[in-house]
């Protein structure tokens, strides 16, 4: 009697411990896939911690799927440093990168600047990684010098070589490390010849390095490529027909083995058609009233490009 | 250990004392942006806490309202200033007020209803006024405690005004924001320690006014500050 309330016992305990086990893991993004992979034309596809890359994803992987590619997501993956481990461990095969970060991340000394530049290194320093990057879309998310319309139409300025002729001083909003890396304010002076000080804000281009644009507070603004808010208040994003910023094109980075034709060939269609605008329209969509998935982004940017019916 | 030791070398550089973002004028900004701060929550909150005490009137609401206060997180409320106003010292001066009312506040009641009820009952005794009896004894009286919030508040608002350099404001906190990006961590601890000097400085100098104010005669006055 007492030994077998003892196995019932036990019984119960480990079935209450292996529930438990199952839960904790559920929610870890380094599980092992849950649904068996079958072969090479299984992808598990990942995303960094920020809403446009999981977006970015869910286009990859519904892209893929809708050609018969078996496909897993694991999205919100912290920074580039954990899902690039877990790209190396093979807990995912495929995340869409920026060419800029991602070289410097593989290359330190990297000086590359342009597009092309950027993605010939690249394309280099991953096959030293044992990966692969398929073809950059146009689209970009980088730092970039904005000024108001009002501005850029009482100058003429659309560019940032127009401001150097100006010859007054200006005022920058950007986050403080502006004042001393290559691109900010020291790289507007030497590289552009423009007559800058900084007006430290710290919210990386939020919505207070927006309102100081707006209001006038600061003549030029650093605001990523991507954010809504540069549409929303009619900014007028500068040429940078030196290159000081390096470029940050979107690009799937994806395990060598993995790369088969048809992965290859959609992920390529997907790069030609995605565009800077497409972004700043997705990220609204999330962020802004609406608040949809990324799943759902997703689905209507594959729609309308007819990759998806 | 070793930051430290960089730490106290960056500021035993000459180069970092003078000009726009040198020691002196930060430190200079930081101290103003602190008076400035207290003299506008003194203002606010002095009147008001001096009349709780005194009358005794209303101080359910003051002390609810001096705690709901001190609940506000600084920071957000710095942000949701920012949003609101000029970019530039006014929304932080605005949210520092608000955390250096509720010590005030609270100092000013507490210091007047610290007086003895006999003391006050005498003084009407002899035939004095509301005023009189507010000027001339509860007050002189409270003074410590009086004082004891007002040091309270200057110290959360010296330490507090280094999150002010979120935004494009001068002081001390544009050391600790400006280098933490960059990995300046010599710079960044220099500022913090500048900072802590500065909050003790202060500290030291309300401690001896504390001591000096109190009425010949009175004992029960001296007391820590409140916090």
């Amino acid at each position: 009697m007492t030994l077998r309330r003892k196995a019932l016992l036990a019984v119960a305990a480990l079935a209450v411990t292996g529930v438990a086990l199952a839960g904790c893991s559920s929610g870890n993004p380094f599980d092992e896939p849950s649904q068996e992979a079958g072969g090479s034309a299984s992808i598990v596809v990942g995303s960094a911690a920020f809403p446009e890359s999981e977006i970015i994803m869910q286009i990859y992987a519904q892209a893929l799927e809708a050609e018969g590619v078996k496909v897993q997501t694991k999205p919100n993956i912290g920074q580039r440093d954990v899902y690039l481990a877990a790209l190396k461990d093979g807990s995912i095969d495929l995340i869409p990168e920026y060419s800029g970060n991602l070289l410097q991340f593989f290359d330190k000394k990297a000086t590359e600047s342009s597009s092309e530049d950027v993605y010939a290194a690249l394309q280099k320093a991953a096959k030293l990684h044992g990966y692969e990057v398929l073809d950059q879309a146009k689209a970009q998310d980088k730092d970039s010098y904005n000024v108001t319309k009002k501005f850029s139409q009482e100058h003429g300025v659309k560019s940032l070589a127009d401001l150097a002729a100006l010859g007054i001083p200006l005022k920058v909003g950007a986050n403080p490390e502006f004042a001393e890396r290559p691109y900010g304010i020291p790289g507007l002076k030497d590289v552009y010849g423009i007559d800058a000080t900084l007006v430290p804000i710290s919210d990386s281009s939020g919505p207070l390095t927006v309102k100081a644009l707006a209001e006038g507070t600061v003549d030029l603004a650093d605001i990523y490529t991507t954010t809504p808010a540069i549409k929303e208040n009619d900014f007028v994003t500068l040429e940078d027909p030196k290159n000081l910023i390096i470029a940050q094109n979107v690009v799937p980075l994806i395990t060598k083995s993995k790369v088969t034709d048809t992965v290859k060939r959609v992920l390529n269609k997907v790069s030609s058609l995605l565009t800077t605008e497409d972004l700043i329209d997705m990220n609204a969509k999330s962020s802004g009233a609406q608040k949809l998935s990324a799943s759902a982004i997703a689905k209507d940017w594959l729609k309308s490009h007819e990759l998806l019916k | 250990m070793n930051f430290l030791i960089e730490a106290f070398a960056w500021i035993g550089d000459p180069a970092h004392w003078s000009g726009d973002d040198g020691i002196l004028t930060r430190s200079g900004q930081h101290v103003g942006f602190t008076l400035l701060t207290l003299a506008l929550a003194c203002a606010v909150a002095l009147p008001v806490g001096l009349t709780i005490g005194h009358t005794g009137r209303g101080r359910g609401l003051g002390v609810a309202a001096a705690g709901a206060l001190r609940a506000l997180p600084t920071l957000g409320l710095l942000l949701l200033f920012a949003l609101g106003m000029p970019l530039g010292p006014l929304p932080a001066v605005v949210a520092l007020v608000v955390l250096a009312l509720p010590p005030v506040l609270a100092g000013a009641y507490a210091g007047l209803e610290s007086v003895d009820r006999a003391t006050v009952d005498a003084a009407r005794g002899v035939g004095m006024t509301g005023w009189q009896v507010l000027w001339r004894v509860e007050i002189p009286i409270a003074l410590p405690l009086i004082l004891g919030g007002v040091r309270s508040a200057a110290l959360q608002v010296i330490a507090t005004w280094t999150v002010a350099a979120i935004l494009p404001v001068g002081g001390l906190g544009r050391y600790i924001f400006d280098a933490l990006p960059l990995q300046q961590y010599d710079k960044m601890l220099a500022g913090s320690i500048l900072v802590i000097a500065l909050a003790l400085l202060t500290d030291a100098i309300f401690a001896l006014v504390q001591r000096l104010v109190v009425p010949k005669g009175v004992v029960a006055g001296v007391t820590a500050p409140v916090t």
